[in-house]
Protein backbone atom coordinates (compact mmCIF):
# COMPACT_ATOMS: atom_id res chain seq x y z
CA UNK A 1 0.00 0.00 0.00
CA UNK A 2 2.73 2.49 1.19
CA UNK A 3 6.23 1.58 -0.13
CA UNK A 4 9.25 4.20 0.86
CA UNK A 5 12.59 3.64 -0.67
CA UNK A 6 16.17 5.26 0.02
CA UNK A 7 13.82 8.24 0.83
CA UNK A 8 15.59 11.87 1.56
CA UNK A 9 14.84 14.82 2.79
CA UNK A 10 16.89 17.91 3.09
CA UNK A 11 15.64 21.68 4.43
CA UNK A 12 17.14 24.39 3.10
CA UNK A 13 16.74 26.97 6.02
CA UNK A 14 16.23 31.04 6.02
CA UNK A 15 19.90 31.01 7.03
CA UNK A 16 20.69 28.75 4.55
CA UNK A 17 21.84 25.79 7.21
CA UNK A 18 20.92 22.25 6.07
CA UNK A 19 18.27 20.60 7.88
CA UNK A 20 18.28 16.59 6.96
CA UNK A 21 14.83 15.64 8.01
CA UNK A 22 14.71 12.07 6.56
CA UNK A 23 17.90 9.94 5.90
CA UNK A 24 17.34 6.72 4.34
CA UNK A 25 13.98 6.01 5.17
CA UNK A 26 12.86 2.53 4.03
CA UNK A 27 9.31 1.55 4.71
CA UNK A 28 6.43 -0.97 3.76
CA UNK A 29 2.95 -0.60 4.77
CA UNK A 30 0.50 -3.02 3.86
CA UNK A 31 -3.39 -2.79 3.29
CA UNK A 32 -4.95 -2.80 6.63
CA UNK A 33 -2.09 -2.47 8.90
CA UNK A 34 -1.98 0.59 11.53
CA UNK A 35 1.31 1.82 12.10
CA UNK A 36 2.72 3.95 14.94
CA UNK A 37 5.45 6.23 14.17
CA UNK A 38 7.04 7.90 17.11
CA UNK A 39 10.45 9.12 17.71
CA UNK A 40 11.57 12.18 19.60
CA UNK A 41 10.62 16.18 18.36
CA UNK A 42 12.47 17.25 15.27
CA UNK A 43 13.12 13.75 14.36
CA UNK A 44 11.58 13.93 11.38
CA UNK A 45 8.03 12.09 12.21
CA UNK A 46 5.93 14.86 10.41
CA UNK A 47 8.09 15.40 7.46
CA UNK A 48 8.03 11.67 6.53
CA UNK A 49 3.97 11.60 7.51
CA UNK A 50 3.87 15.38 5.00
CA UNK A 51 6.06 13.38 2.39
CA UNK A 52 3.83 10.44 1.97
CA UNK A 53 0.83 12.79 0.54
CA UNK A 54 3.22 15.42 -1.35
CA UNK A 55 2.72 18.22 0.91
CA UNK A 56 6.26 18.28 1.44
CA UNK A 57 8.03 16.65 -1.84
CA UNK A 58 11.18 14.52 -0.89
CA UNK A 59 14.71 15.32 -1.69
CA UNK A 60 16.06 11.99 -3.16
CA UNK A 61 14.06 8.47 -3.48
CA UNK A 62 11.25 6.69 -4.52
CA UNK A 63 7.50 6.89 -2.41
CA UNK A 64 4.58 4.05 -3.94
CA UNK A 65 1.12 4.77 -2.93
CA UNK A 66 -1.34 2.30 -3.98
CA UNK A 67 1.38 1.22 -6.92
CA UNK A 68 1.56 5.20 -8.10
CA UNK A 69 5.03 6.46 -7.71
CA UNK A 70 4.32 9.87 -6.49
CA UNK A 71 7.74 11.19 -6.67
CA UNK A 72 7.22 10.71 -10.84
CA UNK A 73 6.64 14.38 -12.00
CA UNK A 74 3.78 12.88 -14.75
CA UNK A 75 1.16 12.25 -12.39
CA UNK A 76 -1.47 13.58 -10.90
CA UNK A 77 -1.00 14.77 -7.27
CA UNK A 78 -4.63 15.64 -6.49
CA UNK A 79 -5.62 12.31 -7.62
CA UNK A 80 -3.41 10.73 -4.96
CA UNK A 81 -3.91 12.82 -2.23
CA UNK A 82 -8.05 12.16 -2.77
CA UNK A 83 -6.69 8.67 -1.65
CA UNK A 84 -4.59 9.82 1.29
CA UNK A 85 -6.70 11.74 4.06
CA UNK A 86 -4.50 13.77 6.51
CA UNK A 87 -5.72 14.79 10.24
CA UNK A 88 -3.62 17.23 11.44
CA UNK A 89 -2.35 18.38 14.84
CA UNK A 90 -4.67 21.81 14.79
CA UNK A 91 -7.37 20.40 13.34
CA UNK A 92 -7.59 23.27 10.17
CA UNK A 93 -11.26 22.78 9.54
CA UNK A 94 -12.32 25.77 7.20
CA UNK A 95 -13.59 28.14 9.93
CA UNK A 96 -15.54 29.89 7.10
CA UNK A 97 -17.81 26.83 6.60
CA UNK A 98 -20.08 25.27 9.18
CA UNK A 99 -19.17 21.76 10.10
CA UNK A 100 -21.70 19.89 7.56
CA UNK A 101 -19.89 22.26 4.63
CA UNK A 102 -16.19 21.42 5.94
CA UNK A 103 -17.37 17.45 5.11
CA UNK A 104 -19.46 18.07 2.01
CA UNK A 105 -16.59 20.62 0.84
CA UNK A 106 -14.23 18.08 -0.98
CA UNK A 107 -16.91 15.59 -2.34
CA UNK A 108 -18.52 18.35 -4.03
CA UNK A 109 -15.33 19.86 -5.64
CA UNK A 110 -13.24 17.01 -6.36
CA UNK A 111 -15.87 13.97 -6.18
CA UNK A 112 -17.63 16.43 -8.39
CA UNK A 113 -20.71 14.21 -6.41
CA UNK A 114 -24.10 15.96 -6.26
CA UNK A 115 -25.48 18.07 -3.36
CA UNK A 116 -27.90 14.94 -1.90
CA UNK A 117 -24.85 12.78 -2.02
CA UNK A 118 -22.57 15.16 -0.48
CA UNK A 119 -25.18 15.37 2.53
CA UNK A 120 -26.09 12.34 2.84
CA UNK A 121 -22.60 10.54 3.55
CA UNK A 122 -21.34 14.11 5.67
CA UNK A 123 -24.22 12.98 7.72
CA UNK A 124 -23.43 9.63 8.01
CA UNK A 125 -19.77 10.42 8.71
CA UNK A 126 -21.26 13.09 11.70
CA UNK A 127 -23.02 10.35 13.17
CA UNK A 128 -20.21 7.89 13.40
CA UNK A 129 -17.88 10.36 14.87
CA UNK A 130 -20.60 10.97 17.03
CA UNK A 131 -20.98 15.01 16.29
CA UNK A 132 -23.91 14.60 14.32
CA UNK A 133 -25.97 17.22 16.36
CA UNK A 134 -23.30 20.01 15.92
CA UNK A 135 -23.76 19.51 12.04
CA UNK A 136 -24.71 23.40 11.10
CA UNK A 137 -22.58 24.88 13.97
CA UNK A 138 -19.38 26.84 13.19
CA UNK A 139 -16.15 25.26 14.02
CA UNK A 140 -15.64 27.76 16.22
CA UNK A 141 -18.33 26.70 18.45
CA UNK A 142 -16.80 23.52 19.06
CA UNK A 143 -14.25 21.95 21.35
CA UNK A 144 -11.06 20.60 20.06
CA UNK A 145 -11.63 16.83 20.53
CA UNK A 146 -15.07 18.14 18.26
CA UNK A 147 -13.21 19.77 15.95
CA UNK A 148 -10.63 16.89 15.53
CA UNK A 149 -13.62 14.41 15.11
CA UNK A 150 -15.23 16.60 12.56
CA UNK A 151 -11.62 16.81 10.56
CA UNK A 152 -11.40 12.62 10.60
CA UNK A 153 -15.02 12.80 9.26
CA UNK A 154 -13.86 15.35 6.27
CA UNK A 155 -10.85 13.02 5.35
CA UNK A 156 -13.15 10.14 5.38
CA UNK A 157 -15.76 11.69 3.17
CA UNK A 158 -13.18 11.05 0.48
CA UNK A 159 -13.71 7.49 0.82
CA UNK A 160 -9.20 7.12 1.19
CA UNK A 161 -7.65 3.89 1.25
CA UNK A 162 -5.28 5.67 3.67
CA UNK A 163 -5.69 7.48 6.87
CA UNK A 164 -2.42 9.82 8.01
CA UNK A 165 -2.71 11.28 11.71
CA UNK A 166 -0.23 13.86 12.92
CA UNK A 167 -0.23 14.11 16.31
CA UNK A 168 -4.19 14.07 16.40
CA UNK A 169 -4.55 14.46 20.20
CA UNK A 170 -1.15 16.64 21.15
CA UNK A 171 -3.15 19.45 20.88
CA UNK A 172 -6.60 18.79 22.92
CA UNK A 173 -6.96 18.57 26.58
CA UNK A 174 -6.56 15.62 28.53
CA UNK A 175 -10.57 14.18 28.29
CA UNK A 176 -10.53 14.76 25.19
CA UNK A 177 -8.72 12.45 23.87
CA UNK A 178 -10.63 9.48 24.48
CA UNK A 179 -13.08 10.59 22.17
CA UNK A 180 -10.77 11.17 19.69
CA UNK A 181 -8.70 8.20 19.92
CA UNK A 182 -12.39 6.01 20.21
CA UNK A 183 -12.88 6.98 16.48
CA UNK A 184 -9.39 6.17 15.67
CA UNK A 185 -9.28 2.67 17.32
CA UNK A 186 -13.15 1.94 15.55
CA UNK A 187 -11.48 3.08 12.06
CA UNK A 188 -8.77 0.43 12.51
CA UNK A 189 -10.93 -2.43 13.52
CA UNK A 190 -12.93 -1.70 10.21
CA UNK A 191 -9.45 -2.40 8.48
CA UNK A 192 -8.09 1.34 7.25
CA UNK A 193 -4.53 1.51 6.64
CA UNK A 194 -3.13 3.76 9.11
CA UNK A 195 0.09 5.82 9.40
CA UNK A 196 0.12 7.61 13.01
CA UNK A 197 2.32 9.96 14.47
CA UNK A 198 1.37 9.73 18.51
CA UNK A 199 2.96 9.91 21.85
CA UNK A 200 0.03 8.08 23.23
CA UNK A 201 1.40 4.46 24.11
CA UNK A 202 -1.75 3.16 25.19
CA UNK A 203 -3.10 3.57 21.65
CA UNK A 204 0.25 2.03 20.23
CA UNK A 205 0.03 -0.84 22.06
CA UNK A 206 -3.69 -1.63 22.03
CA UNK A 207 -3.92 -1.05 17.92
CA UNK A 208 -1.21 -0.95 16.42
CA UNK A 209 0.38 -3.50 14.27
CA UNK A 210 3.62 -2.30 14.19
CA UNK A 211 5.38 0.59 15.62
CA UNK A 212 8.25 2.39 14.10
CA UNK A 213 10.89 4.36 16.25
CA UNK A 214 12.70 7.35 14.27
CA UNK A 215 15.61 9.16 15.67
CA UNK A 216 17.20 12.07 13.32
CA UNK A 217 15.91 11.45 10.23
CA UNK A 218 16.02 7.64 10.25
CA UNK A 219 14.43 4.77 11.33
CA UNK A 220 15.86 3.25 14.26
CA UNK A 221 14.04 0.30 15.40
CA UNK A 222 10.43 -1.15 14.25
CA UNK A 223 8.72 -3.56 15.47
CA UNK A 224 5.40 -4.91 16.97
CA UNK A 225 4.02 -3.29 20.32
CA UNK A 226 4.93 -6.34 22.00
CA UNK A 227 8.54 -6.30 21.05
CA UNK A 228 8.98 -2.28 21.66
CA UNK A 229 7.70 -2.32 24.86
CA UNK A 230 8.89 -5.08 26.26
CA UNK A 231 12.22 -5.91 24.69
CA UNK A 232 13.71 -2.94 23.04
CA UNK A 233 17.08 -3.23 20.80
CA UNK A 234 18.15 0.04 20.86
CA UNK A 235 19.41 2.17 23.18
CA UNK A 236 18.23 5.13 21.51
CA UNK A 237 14.66 3.64 21.79
CA UNK A 238 14.90 2.26 25.66
CA UNK A 239 16.21 6.04 26.58
CA UNK A 240 13.38 7.56 24.55
CA UNK A 241 10.73 4.58 26.28
CA UNK A 242 11.98 5.67 29.52
CA UNK A 243 11.60 9.43 29.21
CA UNK A 244 8.10 9.34 27.98
CA UNK A 245 6.33 6.23 29.73
CA UNK B 1 -23.51 51.35 19.55
CA UNK B 2 -21.94 52.87 22.59
CA UNK B 3 -19.47 50.91 24.54
CA UNK B 4 -17.76 51.70 27.75
CA UNK B 5 -15.68 49.61 29.53
CA UNK B 6 -14.80 50.51 32.99
CA UNK B 7 -11.16 51.48 32.04
CA UNK B 8 -12.08 54.36 30.00
CA UNK B 9 -14.65 55.91 32.24
CA UNK B 10 -15.52 59.34 31.93
CA UNK B 11 -17.49 61.50 34.34
CA UNK B 12 -20.58 62.66 32.83
CA UNK B 13 -20.02 66.16 34.19
CA UNK B 14 -16.32 66.30 32.43
CA UNK B 15 -17.68 64.91 28.94
CA UNK B 16 -20.34 67.47 28.94
CA UNK B 17 -17.75 69.94 29.95
CA UNK B 18 -15.36 68.50 26.65
CA UNK B 19 -18.02 68.90 24.71
CA UNK B 20 -19.54 72.38 25.29
CA UNK B 21 -15.95 72.91 24.53
CA UNK B 22 -15.72 71.40 21.38
CA UNK B 23 -18.56 73.22 20.29
CA UNK B 24 -17.86 76.95 21.54
CA UNK B 25 -14.01 76.19 19.62
CA UNK B 26 -15.51 75.33 16.45
CA UNK B 27 -18.30 78.45 16.50
CA UNK B 28 -15.42 81.04 16.89
CA UNK B 29 -13.45 79.36 14.51
CA UNK B 30 -16.56 80.10 12.24
CA UNK B 31 -16.77 83.49 13.49
CA UNK B 32 -13.48 84.53 13.04
CA UNK B 33 -13.26 83.68 10.01
CA UNK B 34 -16.01 85.41 8.81
CA UNK B 35 -15.10 88.27 10.28
CA UNK B 36 -12.07 88.11 8.89
CA UNK B 37 -13.17 88.08 5.71
CA UNK B 38 -15.40 90.67 5.84
CA UNK B 39 -12.18 92.72 6.70
CA UNK B 40 -10.61 92.11 3.11
CA UNK B 41 -14.14 92.59 1.58
CA UNK B 42 -15.14 89.60 0.33
CA UNK B 43 -18.68 89.52 -0.50
CA UNK B 44 -20.23 86.28 -0.31
CA UNK B 45 -22.83 85.23 -3.07
CA UNK B 46 -24.01 82.31 -2.08
CA UNK B 47 -26.72 82.22 -4.59
CA UNK B 48 -24.77 82.31 -7.66
CA UNK B 49 -24.26 78.12 -6.84
CA UNK B 50 -27.44 76.74 -7.51
CA UNK B 51 -26.70 77.14 -11.18
CA UNK B 52 -23.53 75.47 -11.16
CA UNK B 53 -25.36 72.73 -9.83
CA UNK B 54 -28.55 72.74 -12.42
CA UNK B 55 -29.89 75.44 -15.15
CA UNK B 56 -32.98 75.94 -17.19
CA UNK B 57 -31.43 77.24 -20.53
CA UNK B 58 -33.23 78.62 -22.84
CA UNK B 59 -33.14 77.28 -26.50
CA UNK B 60 -33.89 79.31 -29.57
CA UNK B 61 -35.32 77.79 -32.40
CA UNK B 62 -34.53 78.76 -35.64
CA UNK B 63 -35.93 79.39 -38.98
CA UNK B 64 -34.14 77.28 -41.76
CA UNK B 65 -35.69 78.21 -44.46
CA UNK B 66 -37.79 81.18 -45.95
CA UNK B 67 -41.47 81.14 -45.79
CA UNK B 68 -44.41 81.63 -44.27
CA UNK B 69 -45.88 80.16 -41.07
CA UNK B 70 -48.65 77.33 -42.53
CA UNK B 71 -50.17 76.11 -38.91
CA UNK B 72 -49.48 75.67 -35.28
CA UNK B 73 -50.82 72.98 -33.42
CA UNK B 74 -50.51 71.63 -30.19
CA UNK B 75 -50.75 67.72 -29.78
CA UNK B 76 -49.10 64.78 -27.25
CA UNK B 77 -47.74 67.77 -25.36
CA UNK B 78 -45.85 69.13 -27.73
CA UNK B 79 -46.06 72.26 -30.13
CA UNK B 80 -45.61 71.58 -34.13
CA UNK B 81 -45.35 74.71 -36.31
CA UNK B 82 -45.13 73.97 -40.07
CA UNK B 83 -43.38 76.71 -42.03
CA UNK B 84 -44.28 76.70 -45.70
CA UNK B 85 -41.49 77.73 -48.41
CA UNK B 86 -41.56 78.28 -51.76
CA UNK B 87 -41.11 74.79 -53.13
CA UNK B 88 -40.47 72.96 -49.56
CA UNK B 89 -41.90 72.97 -46.19
CA UNK B 90 -40.22 72.33 -42.66
CA UNK B 91 -42.26 71.34 -39.09
CA UNK B 92 -40.21 72.35 -36.26
CA UNK B 93 -41.59 71.24 -32.52
CA UNK B 94 -41.15 71.98 -29.14
CA UNK B 95 -42.63 71.11 -25.86
CA UNK B 96 -46.22 72.64 -24.85
CA UNK B 97 -44.08 74.66 -22.15
CA UNK B 98 -42.41 76.79 -24.76
CA UNK B 99 -43.36 80.24 -26.01
CA UNK B 100 -43.80 80.36 -29.24
CA UNK B 101 -43.03 83.98 -31.47
CA UNK B 102 -44.71 83.87 -34.59
CA UNK B 103 -48.53 83.52 -35.12
CA UNK B 104 -50.21 81.73 -38.24
CA UNK B 105 -49.62 83.56 -41.64
CA UNK B 106 -46.18 85.37 -40.62
CA UNK B 107 -43.59 85.93 -42.72
CA UNK B 108 -40.57 84.67 -41.84
CA UNK B 109 -36.98 84.62 -42.99
CA UNK B 110 -34.07 82.35 -42.84
CA UNK B 111 -32.85 82.72 -39.57
CA UNK B 112 -36.10 84.37 -37.53
CA UNK B 113 -36.43 82.58 -34.11
CA UNK B 114 -39.99 80.91 -34.06
CA UNK B 115 -39.96 79.55 -30.24
CA UNK B 116 -38.27 79.45 -27.56
CA UNK B 117 -38.33 76.75 -24.64
CA UNK B 118 -36.57 76.55 -21.35
CA UNK B 119 -34.45 72.99 -21.02
CA UNK B 120 -33.39 71.85 -17.57
CA UNK B 121 -29.52 71.01 -17.33
CA UNK B 122 -27.02 70.03 -15.46
CA UNK B 123 -24.67 72.60 -14.74
CA UNK B 124 -20.80 72.67 -14.15
CA UNK B 125 -20.24 71.06 -10.90
CA UNK B 126 -22.90 68.92 -11.30
CA UNK B 127 -21.00 67.37 -14.55
CA UNK B 128 -18.12 67.60 -12.69
CA UNK B 129 -19.28 64.89 -9.96
CA UNK B 130 -20.34 63.06 -12.24
CA UNK B 131 -17.32 62.56 -14.20
CA UNK B 132 -15.37 62.28 -10.86
CA UNK B 133 -17.90 59.15 -10.08
CA UNK B 134 -16.98 57.77 -13.63
CA UNK B 135 -13.42 58.20 -13.32
CA UNK B 136 -13.04 56.64 -9.82
CA UNK B 137 -15.97 53.81 -10.83
CA UNK B 138 -13.51 52.65 -13.63
CA UNK B 139 -10.20 52.93 -11.91
CA UNK B 140 -11.56 51.49 -8.76
CA UNK B 141 -13.03 48.09 -10.82
CA UNK B 142 -9.88 47.60 -13.12
CA UNK B 143 -7.80 48.35 -10.10
CA UNK B 144 -9.32 45.57 -8.25
CA UNK B 145 -8.57 43.41 -11.44
CA UNK B 146 -5.27 44.46 -11.75
CA UNK B 147 -4.74 44.12 -7.72
CA UNK B 148 -6.11 40.49 -7.68
CA UNK B 149 -3.81 39.32 -10.34
CA UNK B 150 -1.12 41.10 -9.11
CA UNK B 151 -1.59 39.76 -5.43
CA UNK B 152 -1.67 36.64 -6.71
CA UNK B 153 1.15 36.88 -8.73
CA UNK B 154 2.89 38.42 -5.91
CA UNK B 155 2.47 35.42 -3.98
CA UNK B 156 3.24 32.71 -6.68
CA UNK B 157 5.64 30.12 -6.57
CA UNK B 158 6.71 30.93 -10.39
CA UNK B 159 9.54 34.24 -9.68
CA UNK B 160 8.43 35.36 -13.09
CA UNK B 161 5.29 36.41 -12.07
CA UNK B 162 6.57 37.31 -8.57
CA UNK B 163 9.20 39.61 -9.77
CA UNK B 164 6.86 41.34 -12.05
CA UNK B 165 4.24 41.85 -9.61
CA UNK B 166 6.87 43.35 -6.78
CA UNK B 167 8.68 45.58 -9.70
CA UNK B 168 5.05 47.15 -10.48
CA UNK B 169 4.69 47.50 -6.93
CA UNK B 170 7.54 49.39 -6.17
CA UNK B 171 7.63 51.22 -9.27
CA UNK B 172 4.20 52.45 -8.99
CA UNK B 173 4.90 53.15 -4.92
CA UNK B 174 7.95 54.87 -5.53
CA UNK B 175 7.01 57.72 -7.98
CA UNK B 176 4.49 60.34 -7.46
CA UNK B 177 0.73 60.12 -8.94
CA UNK B 178 1.41 63.13 -10.64
CA UNK B 179 4.27 62.18 -12.58
CA UNK B 180 2.40 58.72 -13.57
CA UNK B 181 -0.61 60.89 -15.11
CA UNK B 182 2.26 62.97 -16.89
CA UNK B 183 3.51 59.88 -18.46
CA UNK B 184 0.29 58.21 -19.46
CA UNK B 185 -0.93 61.56 -20.85
CA UNK B 186 2.34 63.01 -22.61
CA UNK B 187 4.36 59.69 -22.93
CA UNK B 188 1.87 56.96 -23.27
CA UNK B 189 -1.08 58.74 -25.26
CA UNK B 190 0.92 60.20 -27.52
CA UNK B 191 2.37 56.91 -28.87
CA UNK B 192 -1.02 55.37 -28.59
CA UNK B 193 -3.53 58.30 -30.66
CA UNK B 194 -0.50 58.81 -33.00
CA UNK B 195 -0.98 54.85 -33.80
CA UNK B 196 -4.05 55.06 -33.88
CA UNK B 197 -4.60 57.77 -36.29
CA UNK B 198 -2.11 56.15 -38.32
CA UNK B 199 -4.32 53.36 -38.20
CA UNK B 200 -7.59 55.58 -39.31
CA UNK B 201 -8.90 54.97 -35.94
CA UNK B 202 -10.53 57.75 -33.72
CA UNK B 203 -8.14 59.09 -30.63
CA UNK B 204 -8.79 58.16 -27.24
CA UNK B 205 -9.65 60.87 -25.13
CA UNK B 206 -7.62 61.91 -21.88
CA UNK B 207 -10.22 60.76 -19.30
CA UNK B 208 -9.02 57.45 -20.44
CA UNK B 209 -5.55 57.82 -19.50
CA UNK B 210 -6.63 59.48 -16.17
CA UNK B 211 -8.50 56.25 -15.54
CA UNK B 212 -5.95 54.22 -16.60
CA UNK B 213 -2.93 56.41 -14.27
CA UNK B 214 -5.78 55.68 -11.85
CA UNK B 215 -6.24 52.51 -11.99
CA UNK B 216 -2.14 51.31 -12.06
CA UNK B 217 -1.93 53.46 -9.16
CA UNK B 218 -4.51 51.75 -7.27
CA UNK B 219 -3.86 48.53 -8.43
CA UNK B 220 -0.16 48.48 -7.11
CA UNK B 221 -1.81 49.18 -3.55
CA UNK B 222 -5.04 46.87 -3.91
CA UNK B 223 -1.81 43.83 -4.73
CA UNK B 224 -0.36 44.69 -1.74
CA UNK B 225 -3.88 44.53 0.00
CA UNK B 226 -4.74 41.38 -1.20
CA UNK B 227 -1.42 39.55 -0.18
CA UNK B 228 -1.39 40.58 3.37
CA UNK B 229 -4.94 39.35 3.05
CA UNK B 230 -3.78 36.03 1.02
CA UNK B 231 -1.31 35.72 3.55
CA UNK B 232 -3.43 36.08 6.23
CA UNK B 233 -5.12 32.77 6.06
CA UNK B 234 -3.30 30.30 8.44
CA UNK B 235 -1.52 27.46 5.72
CA UNK B 236 -3.14 24.54 7.46
CA UNK B 237 -6.21 25.31 6.14
CA UNK B 238 -4.59 25.32 3.06
CA UNK B 239 -2.78 22.06 3.46
CA UNK B 240 -6.45 20.14 4.74
CA UNK B 241 -7.34 21.34 1.70
CA UNK B 242 -4.87 20.18 -1.09
CA UNK B 243 -4.52 17.05 1.11
CA UNK B 244 -8.35 16.63 0.28
CA UNK B 245 -7.32 16.51 -3.18
CA UNK B 246 -8.47 20.11 -4.02
CA UNK B 247 -6.21 21.94 -7.02
CA UNK B 248 -4.56 25.19 -5.67
CA UNK B 249 -7.09 26.96 -7.74
CA UNK B 250 -9.61 24.83 -6.06
CA UNK B 251 -8.53 25.93 -3.10
CA UNK B 252 -7.80 29.60 -3.79
CA UNK B 253 -11.36 30.31 -4.70
CA UNK B 254 -13.24 27.66 -2.04
CA UNK B 255 -11.05 28.77 1.33
CA UNK B 256 -8.87 31.22 0.97
CA UNK B 257 -10.26 33.94 -1.37
CA UNK B 258 -13.74 33.93 0.46
CA UNK B 259 -11.95 34.23 3.98
CA UNK B 260 -9.44 36.93 2.45
CA UNK B 261 -11.74 38.89 0.78
CA UNK B 262 -13.75 39.99 4.53
CA UNK B 263 -10.18 41.11 5.48
CA UNK B 264 -9.55 42.83 2.49
CA UNK B 265 -12.76 45.07 2.04
CA UNK B 266 -11.95 47.43 4.87
CA UNK B 267 -8.11 48.91 3.47
CA UNK B 268 -9.82 47.97 -0.08
CA UNK B 269 -12.83 50.51 0.74
CA UNK B 270 -10.23 52.87 2.43
CA UNK B 271 -7.85 52.43 -0.86
CA UNK B 272 -11.15 53.53 -3.14
CA UNK B 273 -11.76 56.76 -0.94
CA UNK B 274 -7.63 57.85 -1.51
CA UNK B 275 -9.06 57.14 -5.17
CA UNK B 276 -11.86 59.03 -5.66
CA UNK B 277 -9.49 62.02 -3.97
CA UNK B 278 -6.83 61.19 -5.76
CA UNK B 279 -8.88 61.99 -9.12
CA UNK B 280 -8.64 65.36 -8.06
CA UNK B 281 -5.33 65.61 -9.94
CA UNK B 282 -6.67 64.39 -13.38
CA UNK B 283 -8.01 67.99 -14.24
CA UNK B 284 -4.08 68.96 -14.97
CA UNK B 285 -4.93 67.26 -18.49
CA UNK B 286 -8.02 68.68 -19.09
CA UNK B 287 -10.35 65.67 -17.55
CA UNK B 288 -13.26 67.98 -16.24
CA UNK B 289 -13.96 66.29 -12.84
CA UNK B 290 -14.89 68.05 -9.70
CA UNK B 291 -12.03 70.24 -8.96
CA UNK B 292 -11.46 71.41 -12.58
CA UNK B 293 -15.36 72.13 -12.72
CA UNK B 294 -14.47 74.37 -9.27
CA UNK B 295 -11.78 76.09 -10.58
CA UNK B 296 -13.59 76.78 -14.01
CA UNK B 297 -17.08 77.77 -11.97
CA UNK B 298 -14.64 80.03 -10.26
CA UNK B 299 -13.44 81.59 -13.34
CA UNK B 300 -17.17 82.48 -14.55
CA UNK B 301 -18.46 83.83 -10.71
CA UNK B 302 -15.49 85.37 -9.26
CA UNK B 303 -16.76 83.86 -6.11
CA UNK B 304 -13.75 81.53 -4.56
CA UNK B 305 -14.47 80.79 -1.31
CA UNK B 306 -17.95 79.11 -1.66
CA UNK B 307 -16.19 77.25 -4.37
CA UNK B 308 -13.33 75.57 -3.13
CA UNK B 309 -15.74 75.10 0.41
CA UNK B 310 -18.65 73.61 -1.61
CA UNK B 311 -15.94 71.62 -3.66
CA UNK B 312 -14.34 69.95 -0.27
CA UNK B 313 -17.83 69.31 0.72
CA UNK B 314 -18.92 67.44 -2.50
CA UNK B 315 -16.08 65.48 -2.37
CA UNK B 316 -16.25 64.53 1.76
CA UNK B 317 -20.15 63.51 0.14
CA UNK B 318 -18.81 60.92 -2.58
CA UNK B 319 -16.37 59.27 0.22
CA UNK B 320 -18.85 59.38 3.40
CA UNK B 321 -20.58 56.46 2.20
CA UNK B 322 -17.30 54.56 1.48
CA UNK B 323 -16.29 55.59 5.04
CA UNK B 324 -19.26 53.89 6.17
CA UNK B 325 -19.34 50.84 4.34
CA UNK B 326 -15.55 50.52 5.54
CA UNK B 327 -17.04 50.93 9.61
CA UNK B 328 -19.85 48.72 9.17
CA UNK B 329 -17.22 45.63 8.02
CA UNK B 330 -15.16 46.11 10.80
CA UNK B 331 -18.08 46.18 13.66
CA UNK B 332 -19.25 43.22 11.24
CA UNK B 333 -16.10 41.19 11.56
CA UNK B 334 -15.34 41.72 15.60
CA UNK B 335 -18.90 39.57 15.45
CA UNK B 336 -18.29 36.94 13.12
N1 LIG C 1 9.79 23.81 6.49
C1 LIG C 1 10.92 23.51 7.15
N2 LIG C 1 12.03 24.25 6.93
C2 LIG C 1 13.18 23.96 7.56
N3 LIG C 1 13.31 22.96 8.42
C3 LIG C 1 12.25 22.19 8.68
C4 LIG C 1 10.99 22.43 8.06
N4 LIG C 1 10.10 21.53 8.51
C5 LIG C 1 10.78 20.73 9.37
N5 LIG C 1 12.07 21.13 9.48
C6 LIG C 1 13.10 20.50 10.31
O1 LIG C 1 13.13 19.14 9.98
C7 LIG C 1 13.35 18.35 11.16
C8 LIG C 1 12.23 17.33 11.28
O2 LIG C 1 11.01 18.03 11.56
P1 LIG C 1 9.64 17.27 11.80
O3 LIG C 1 8.59 18.34 11.89
O4 LIG C 1 9.45 16.24 10.77
O5 LIG C 1 9.85 16.63 13.21
P2 LIG C 1 8.81 15.84 14.10
O6 LIG C 1 9.42 14.53 14.37
O7 LIG C 1 7.48 15.88 13.51
O8 LIG C 1 8.85 16.71 15.42
P3 LIG C 1 7.65 17.08 16.43
O9 LIG C 1 7.48 15.91 17.35
O10 LIG C 1 8.20 18.26 17.15
O11 LIG C 1 6.47 17.38 15.60
C9 LIG C 1 13.41 19.32 12.31
O12 LIG C 1 14.76 19.55 12.61
C10 LIG C 1 12.78 20.57 11.78
O13 LIG C 1 13.36 21.70 12.37
MG1 LIG D 1 5.58 16.83 13.99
Amino acid sequence: MIKTENLYKTFITANGDKVNALVDVNTQIDKGEVVVVIGPSGSGKSTYLRCLNHLEVATKGHIWIDGVDILDLKININKVRAEVGMVFQSFNLFPHKSVIDNVNLAQKVVRKKSKEECEKKSMELLEKVGIAEKANVFPAQLSGGQQQRVAIARALAMHPKIMLFDEPTSALDPEMIGEVLDVMKSLAKEGMTMVVVTHEMGFAKEVANRVVFMDEGAIVEEGTPEHFFENPTHDRTKLFLSQIL
Amino acid sequence: MKTSSGLSRINPFTYNLSMAGFIIGVIAFITVFIVATKAIDYTWRWYKLPGYFYTNKTHDIDAEIKGIVESITTKDKTISIVVKGNSESETYTLPESGSKRVSIGDNIYQGDTLAQYKKPQLGLLSQGILITLEVSIYSSLIGILIGLIGGIARISKNPAFKWAAIVYVELIRGSPLLVQIFIWYFVFATIINGMLMNMGFHEISALWYGVAALSFFAGAYVTEIVRSGIESINIGQIEASRSLGMTSAQCMYHIVLPQAIRRILPPLAGQFITLIKDSSLLGIIAVRELTKATREGITTSLQPYEFWFVCAILYLLLTFPLSMFVQYIERRMKTP
